[in-house]
């Protein structure tokens, strides 16, 4: 045998792990080849068919990658060849030739850092692109991105495999039909392109953030992929603060998840969460990431919600949180990022750092504006407030509210306590 | 998931050389460089260490319910640890195949190991 043999019977999931591993560059790398994303990931994918078939036999070649890369680049250049000859147009001829000549000449195991990098991309570009849907853009991006199969996907997002099959299948036919250029975005472009990326990788972690403990693996593994996809990006554009901004918030949230859920299952509160729980590992990363966001310039909203995550990061106990800090920031994410939520936030920091009294004027302005509609957090942050200025009737009145408000059980369950405890 | 790859390398440390700036021009540290690199930019890199040669620590063993402690160099321990890695995998072969790309040498092992997540120790309800 000439490459490494995976044991017996796990050939498939072997395989399948170096799939994960090579399939952004793979499908990056084709898809500058042929234009194409739709186009690129039927290449890689019977790449990863003839994987299936040979490796088991003749054992995982030394470098998998370039195997999968050249056996794919080999019938990509059959593919058009083939489609040279149906078009017979003299100067797509020509081009295409020249393509066929540097292509067929590049000796992929030497090839540039930052080719492959800006494959990688524009690949992430294209899976990301504003025009798709945020489910879509997720489902694509998990899939030629990250390297995950379509079942993998539709448990994580709690869909059929059909419906992920769907969306992917749409996705690429919108990008095809729309010409979108695989290219990484520059100038003006830049910005809202990048924006695009990192709300779709956002919405990956929230999808795992927000799984309940007992739920599919998959699902709070989608957290580990999206901070995957963050730190990669924070490789190919290292000069761009809230991609950096973004990972170290994702980190410093993780850090948390083994605290987060009591022995029952329930909710626990952040204040209240066992720090030694909290995974030093990425809080390290996460302040390092942060760091890196603060040396390239203003922060921007994802910077600052890390910076605040942060604060309460630092702090060995809750009662060592620095809450004016927390308040500062929530100044600033008000300013250039400003929601009813956000203020919300900012109130319960200036509760913590300059009283309830304070607190419940922002509060009771923010119920005056209504915007925050039926948010069943602005009745349960009013009750803590006016539990602490001891108007304790009101209080309960507030959290009944709060329990009528949502329709999570151990959130009712947590409401309905605090009411008793009273 | 995380798991923690484990370097046990086939030459003992005291056979290396003990200055770090010797140690730096080593091939073998470029290519681990470069191997250390390539994990950070795939997004799984999560901590890595390398561990001071066994001469300069030591071992504390327990007998009838007393530690004693013994310095190294360790001469008659089989495997010695040289340094580990943490990263992100979601399956154990992808764990082990991140560890078959090691740029080891000849007689090294890495021992892949999946680290207990705090919920593996939470009781039933």
């Amino acid at each position: 045998m000439g490459g490494r043999a995976p044991s017996r019977a796990d050939a498939g999931r072997a395989i399948e792990a170096v799939w994960r591993i090579e399939s952004a560059r793979v499908v990056g790398g084709l898809a500058r080849i042929v234009h194409d994303v739709g186009w690129a990931e039927d290449l890689a994918q019977d790449a990863l068919l003839a994987a299936l078939e040979q490796w088991p036999q003749s054992g995982i070649p030394d470098n998998p990658g370039a195997w999968l890369m050249a056996t794919a680049k080999h019938r990509a250049i059959d593919q058009l060849r083939r489609r040279q000859m149906a078009e017979r147009r003299h100067d797509e001829l020509g081009r295409r030739q020249e393509r066929e000549r540097s292509t067929s000449e590049v000796d992929l195991a030497a090839a540039a850092d930052d080719e492959i990098g800006d494959d990688m991309l524009s690949l992430l570009f294209a899976t990301c692109h504003p025009m798709l849907s945020a489910q879509a853009r997720a489902a694509l991006t998990l899939r030629l991105f990250g390297g995950l199969t379509t079942p993998e996907i539709a448990r994580a997002f709690l869909v059929s495999e059909a419906t992920v099959a769907q969306r992917v299948v749409r996705a690429k036919r919108t990008l095809a039909e729309a010409r979108v250029p695989l290219e990484v975005p520059t100038g003006t472009e830049l910005a809202p392109r990048l924006a695009s990326v990192l709300e779709v990788i956002y919405l990956i972690f929230n999808e795992g953030y927000s799984a309940t403990a007992g739920e599919d693996w998959m699902r709070p593994a989608l957290c580990e992929d999206a901070l995957r996809v963050g730190r990669i990006l924070a490789q190919l554009l290292p000069a761009e603060p809230e991609v950096h901004g973004l990972v170290a918030l994702m980190e410093i949230q993780a850090s948390r998840s083994r605290a987060r859920v009591g022995p029952n299952g329930e909710p626990v509160l952040l204040l209240e969460q066992d720090r030694s729980r909290w995974d030093r590992v990425l809080i390290g990363r996460g302040l390092q990431a942060l760091a890196r966001a603060e040396q390239l310039g203003m922060l921007g909203p994802y910077a600052l919600q890390a910076a605040i995550a942060a604060c309460h990061a630092r702090a060995v106990t809750a009662d060592q949180t620095d809450w004016g800090r927390i308040v500062a920031l929530y100044d600033a994410l008000a300013q250039i990022s400003p929601s009813p939520v956000v203020e919300l936030n900012r109130a319960v920091a200036v509760s913590m750092a300059y009283g309830p009294e304070a607190a419940l004027e922002l509060v009771d302005a923010l119920v005056d504006e209504n915007a925050l509609g039926d948010y069943h957090l602005l009745p349960s942050v009013r009750a803590d407030l006016l539990a602490r200025l001891g108007r304790v009737d009101e209080a309960r009145a507030e959290l009944a509210r709060a329990v009528a408000l949502t329709q999570n059980e151990s959130e009712r369950r947590l409401l309905s306590q605090r009411a008793a405890e009273l | 998931m995380r798991f923690m790859m484990i370097m046990i390398p086939a030459v003992s440390e005291e056979d290396w050389p003990s200055d770090p700036a010797e140690m730096a021009e080593l091939p073998e540290f470029t290519a681990m460089g470069k191997y250390n690199d390539e994990l950070n930019k795939a997004g799984v890199l999560l901590a890595l260490d390398g561990l001071q040669p066994s001469s300069k620590g030591a071992r504390v063993a327990f007998a009838g319910g007393k530690p004693s402690v013994t310095d190294g160099p360790f001469t008659e321990a089989k495997e010695v640890i040289g340094g580990y890695w943490l990263i992100q995998a979601r399956s154990k072969e992808e764990a082990v195949e991140w560890a078959s790309r090691c740029p080891a040498n000849d007689g090294d092992v890495i021992e892949v190991r999946q680290v207990f997540e705090m919920s593996d120790f939470d009781g039933a309800a």
